[in-house]
């Protein structure tokens, strides 16, 4: 094989570019699960995001207008799942898996029309002097405005959590709903102002798929991204940081099987496209094998209000 | 009315089925320590919970400070100067202490303010606690310590204290009486929320007495006897256990070095326990929340393993064997927590009923279960403990705390155990069905049983056991009889002899 | 103001009714929604629901479907829901499917053109295994280490997929295909070929199976130890524990006997309906059953009824692909409907209305 073919620049590059839906998905879910709801339908509201965002993207020629829809349409779709379950009471794996098949018919009905169309895409943001550093520059200072707009989520996530009041409010809700409850909190309207950021993230993470790292609609094209975001939270022991790591890990091994396809390694290339998967069921065995997960202690348990 | 605090008038409150307050009045004055006295069940809760703006009455009125009151949300009640503090904490365990306080309070100072602030008011009041600690790490007085400086670091005019001292040991409720009376003398009025007699008797000012969702009477507990209060709080005679003369037999249970490291991140490892228990006795293990006592139960019904030696049944080493073998050999256990682990919520009756007795009852046959004879044994259940459900049918959650705790220690007596252990058997059980618990237990030891109480109530453990022994952080102490015991040295026991709050506190 | 609050004990009459409102209020919003598309929404349901079974012209060609479409559903449903019932929550069925099929075909090509009466019979039991081995994987990593099966198992779909990319174009790939993708046609091959039992029935050996696994299922569930240590795991763990279940025995039994009848499914499908081992042989009824558990309450006799619905629906939306140009897409969508609304429709059976005056929750 051709190792040479393999530019570092550009691998670094499309690192960042591979990386950024997933963690844009991710950052958002670890919020929700934080609010102590488990939301398993990332997948599907990532898929939606991503016709939604295209559509929009192309009715209007503009692709800041499809991210806002995208994340939108993942908002609204996230609504179905909180009225769900935070009203209706629902189990919370039963409705998220429900939203993913949901979220995989809807966006195969939306996107039909589109197939085969090409969306206007992204500018690259070159960030002055920094993006005319020899090497550097190209590597990392020159990506459009998502992969920037990720970082700084990511920043902005880690800043509520911990400076917060809000944020501290939120972590108490997810740690013991009860408490809260019993301190005067809203449980529900917390938990579902956590799942609609949630969706609207998820939303974006979809559209910077369709939008940008392809740019084209075609059916299933999330390819389980939002089921690795899902895996990253838990990689992440629910920390913002962590989950930014996490996300630039697996997006480096996305890149990196591509990479190798291309230059003709000689590994299988069933194990070679398997290997983004296989990686994240080996890192969730390695995080779950040491133990203290750090997980919120109500993740997953409906509350209802008795008094 | 210049001397009333808070005044309530008339108040009802009522769910489905059940009037959990009908038509209550009384007043708080400024600066006493009123007492709410009641049974399980008697409209305690639902009456503070009004009180703190978590329910709203059907019918009355409140007034604050001859201003009408009305909470619609606990913001309202703190911001009126009414704090509470939960008989089951409201805490958050990952969180820190200061995290903790922060939550509770409606304009919280910066971190660094206000973890000085916290040490400040714990150092005032006796009540020692780190804002940097994690509360998960805490043991439950220290927890209970949270609650109450959250509560005082707003000031409050009136202080609610739902059942304070479930969790604590004689000396911490000696602690916990002089910071009361601190507040009281620094004008705070408390309104405080218990079952037991002598403490109301040695701490309050005024005691309100509620039965079945009424006021029977408001009196000056130092004027009217323990035996006067506890009439108007039961209103029926019951009867009390007798203990029957038993003959003390062959040693049945005996547990030789048992060590455990802890369950999951807040559990109590369990180090060096070590006592035995004959045929015919009753060991009583007391402690407060906390100490090992789930733990303690868990090792001994086999849900979790130790070393063989560690646990022998008569002749048999038990300890590596897991619940259906040890079962099988006569050790039955009921567990504290009746709904999820010594009974699934949702199953029937007769389900539950098989849930332990499949074995000792030969409920199965060949690998098929006998419904018919799980039935049966259920029925006989229900109809030996006088357990009150609508049919065998019915789910396990339907059922009030009390019939429940007779269906499951029922159904463990009537499996004719050779050594029965239960955890907290009266726990949230209204006096009657209490009684018929504790009876039972004795009748079993009469007919040659060795028992393990393990309990929080030393007057239960007082009345039923033979020998005395205290958990304190996994670790279990000398045990005494029961008739050489002094409250005092009681206390002593539970606290773990030598590391003592009591030096703080004199300090 | 309305509330909820909770019953003493589950409402019988809503287990069974909550379905049955769930398809009515599908219908209700689905006819709406092939309005907003275009089409006559009386006659799309009527086309779904109703002419697969009873069209003049169609239904000679669509009845049998509904037992061909029905028979993996609910042998894979059938696995799933009491893995369900357990807490234990196995999302890759549809993997475990594609890895059955792969190895029974695998071996039965291996005997190729072998007339033995043994050949099917070992390509079942190589598909039961190898679903078999695919569910072990997350079973044993949840029993070593604790890790998420949800996760694993959904991971091991994509990988499965991957797997069957490869072989269907080279290890399994048919030598007189001319360099197309795909296995031998097993339907030319009478030794392997899982063929119709009863002319224009659609009844095959996967249909049979998933009628004795509904029967098996409930007698296992209502009448048996096991069955019940299942439920009690997932209604009450530390009660389970207490009463001496071992969790880990409960974790491969379910995850293992999930996999096991999933892979089976494969078998059945490659073999009979498909016809062939190709890259899209998997029509996602993997997923698909999911929803039938739920939709048939996690219960063997719902389960069947639910899996002849969903299958009346795919049908159904077949025809209404054809005869009204309805996008095949909707009809998937229309499936996670009917399980959305059940879901909501559900918690009337724990909870009940309540009308109370000026509280807040």
């Amino acid at each position: 094989m051709d190792l040479s073919s393999i530019n570092p620049v550009l691998l670094v590059a499309s690192i960042m570019i591979s990386a950024t839906p997933i963690l844009l998905a991710a950052i958002g879910e670890m919020v929700v699960e934080k609010s102590g709801v488990l939301n398993l339908g990332v997948e599907g509201m990532m898929i939606t995001g991503a016709v939604v965002g295209f559509a929009a993207a192309v009715g209007t020629s503009s692709p800041e207008v499809g991210f806002v829809a995208a994340a939108v349409a993942g908002a609204a779709l996230s609504l179905v799942f909180a009225l769900l379950t935070q009203v209706f009471l629902s189990n919370q794996v039963a409705t998220g898996l429900g939203l993913t098949l949901a979220g995989l018919g809807l966006s195969s009905l939306l996107g039909k029309p589109y197939e085969g169309m090409k969306s206007p895409t992204l500018p690259k943001l070159d960030i002055p002097v920094l993006s005319d550093l020899p090497v550097v520059g190209r590597m990392l200072f020159s990506h459009d405005m998502m992969v920037y707009l990720s970082m700084v989520l990511v920043l902005a996530v880690w800043a509520f959590l911990k400076f917060t009041r809000a944020g501290l409010i939120l972590k108490a809700v997810g740690e013991s709903h009860e408490s809260a409850h019993a301190l005067g909190y809203k449980v529900v309207r917390i938990r579902v102002a956590a799942i609609v950021f949630g969706g609207a993230c998820a939303g974006l993470g979809g559209a910077y798929i369709s939008l940008v790292r392809v740019p084209q609609w075609t059916e299933g094209m999330t390819a389980g991204a939002g089921w690795i975001a899902l895996a990253i939270v838990v990689f992440a022991s629910w920390r913002a940081g962590r989950v930014m790591i996490g996300a630039y890990l697996f997006g480096g091994v996305t890149v990196l099987q591509l990479n190798l396809q291309a230059a003709g390694a000689k590994v299988p290339v069933a194990l070679l496209s398997a290997s983004p998967y296989l990686v994240t069921i080996i890192v969730l065995v390695i995080i779950s094998a040491r133990g203290a997960h750090a997980a919120p202690a109500s993740l997953g348990r409906s509350f209802h209000a008795t008094r | 009315m210049g001397d009333t605090l808070l005044s309530l008038k008339g108040l009802t409150k009522a769910y489905p089925g059940v009037v959990a307050n009908d038509d209550v009045s009384f007043d708080i004055r400024p600066g006493e320590i009123h007492a709410l006295l009641g049974e399980n069940g008697a409209g305690k809760s639902t009456l503070v919970k009004m009180i703190y703006g978590l329910v709203k009455p059907d019918q009355g009125q409140m007034t604050l400070k001859g201003a009408p009151y009305t909470p619609a949300e606990p913001r309202a009640a703190r911001a009126a100067g009414v704090a509470m503090v939960f008989q089951h904490f409201s805490l958050f365990d990952a969180l820190t202490v200061a995290e903790n306080v922060a939550l509770g309070m409606e304009n919280p100072p910066k971190p660094r303010d206000l973890a000085r602030q916290i040490r400040d008011v714990s150092e005032a009041y006796g009540l020692p606690l780190e804002p940097g600690r994690v509360v998960g790490t805490l043991s439950a007085g220290e927890r209970q310590r949270v609650e109450i400086i959250r509560c005082l670091l707003q000031n409050p005019r009136l202080l609610i204290m739902d059942e304070p001292t479930s969790v604590l040991t004689p000396q911490e409720v000696d602690i916990l009486f002089q910071t009361l009376r601190q507040l009281r003398a620094e004008g705070t009025s408390i309104l405080y929320i218990s079952h037991k007699l002598e403490e109301i008797r040695a701490l309050c000012d005024t005691a309100t007495i509620l039965r079945l969702g009424k006021k029977v009477a408001t009196c000056t507990p130092a004027d009217t006897t323990a035996r006067e209060l506890a009439e108007m709080m039961v209103g029926a005679s019951f009867n009390t256990p007798e203990p029957k003369p038993r003959d003390k037999g062959a040693v049945l249970l005996q547990v030789e070095g048992l060590s455990l490291a802890a369950p999951g991140n807040f559990g109590t490892p369990l180090r060096d326990i070590s006592f035995q228990v004959h045929a015919g006795e009753i060991l009583g293990i007391g402690g407060v929340a906390g100490n090992g006592q789930d733990e303690l139960l868990a090792a001994l019904s086999g849900e979790r393993r130790s070393m063989a030696q560690s646990v022998w049944l008569a002749e048999t080493a038990v300890g590596a064997m897991g619940p259906v073998k040890r079962r099988a050999l006569g050790l039955l256990c009921a567990p504290e927590e009746r709904l999820g682990h010594a009974a699934a919520p949702d199953l029937s009756l007769t389900e539950n009923a098989f849930l332990t007795a499949a074995k000792r009852q030969d409920l199965t046959k060949r690998g098929l279960i006998r419904w018919g004879e799980a039935r049966n044994f259920a029925d006989k259940i229900i109809k030996a403990f006088d357990v009150r459900t609508p049919s065998a049918a019915t789910a396990a959650r339907a059922l009030s705390g009390g019939n429940l705790q007779k269906f499951v220690i029922g159904r463990e007596i009537l499996q004719r155990p050779r050594v029965l252990v239960v955890n907290q058997p009266t726990w949230g059980v209204d006096a009657a069905a209490a009684a018929a618990i504790r009876q039972a237990l004795l009748d079993l030891a009469a007919s040659g049983a060795a028992i393990v109480v393990i309990s929080q109530d030393l007057d239960e453990l007082m009345e039923v056991s033979d020998r005395f022994g205290a958990l304190n952080e996994g670790r279990l102490s000398v045990i005494h009889p029961v008739e050489t015991l002094t409250l005092d040295q009681i206390g002593l026991m539970m606290g773990g002899a030598h590391d003592m709050e009591v030096a703080h506190a004199h300090a | 103001m309305i509330r909820l609050e909770k019953r003493p004990q589950p409402s019988k009459a809503w287990i069974w009714s909550a379905p049955i409102v769930a398809v009515l209020l599908t219908m209700i919003v689905g006819g709406l929604m092939f309005m907003a598309l275009g089409s006559d929404p009386f006659e799309a349901i009527r086309t779904i629901f109703w002419d697969p079974m009873f069209h003049p012209q169609f239904a000679a060609y669509s009845r049998p479907q509904l037992l061909v479409k029905a028979g993996p559903l609910i042998l894979i449903a059938i696995g799933l829901s009491i893995g369900f019932r357990a807490g234990i929550w196995n999302i890759g069925a549809e993997g475990q499917y594609i890895i059955g099929a792969v190895c029974g075909a695998a071996a039965g090509l291996a005997f190729y053109p072998s007339d033995s009466i043994w050949i099917f019979p070992l390509m079942v039991l190589c598909g039961i295994l190898g679903g078999w081995v695919w569910a072990m994987i997350p079973a044993l990593l949840k029993v070593k280490f604790g890790t998420n099966e949800i996760l694993v198992s959904l991971m091991l779909v994509y990988v499965a997929q991957n797997v069957l990319n490869s072989v269907a174009s080279g290890l399994l790939r048919n030598p007189e295909g001319m360099g197309f993708p795909g296995s031998r046609n097993f339907k030319q091959w009478d030794a392997a070929h899982n063929s119709e039992l009863l002319m224009n029935t659609g009844m095959h050996w996967g249909v049979v199976a998933a009628f004795i696994a509904v029967l098996g299922a409930y007698v296992l569930m209502s009448q048996h130890i096991l069955g019940f240590q299942i439920r009690l795991s997932g209604e009450a763990p530390r009660a389970a524990r207490f009463a001496g279940v071992n969790p880990s025995r409960i974790i491969v039994f379910c995850l293992g006997l999930a996999g096991a009848l999933a892979g089976a499914a494969g078998l059945f499908e490659a073999t009979g309906p498909a016809g062939q081992i190709t890259t899209t042989f998997n029509a996602g009824y993997g997923f698909t059953a999911i929803i039938v558990a739920f939709l048939g309450r996690l219960h063997p006799v719902g389960i069947l009824l639910a899996g002849l619905l969903m299958a009346l629906t795919y049908i159904g939306g077949e025809l209404a692909q054809l005869m009204l140009g309805l996008p095949g897409a909707s009809i998937q969508l229309f499936q996670g409907m009917l399980l959305f609304f059940l879901l909501a429709v559900d918690v009337f059976t724990n909870y009940r209305l309540a009308l109370t005056g000026k509280e807040t929750v």
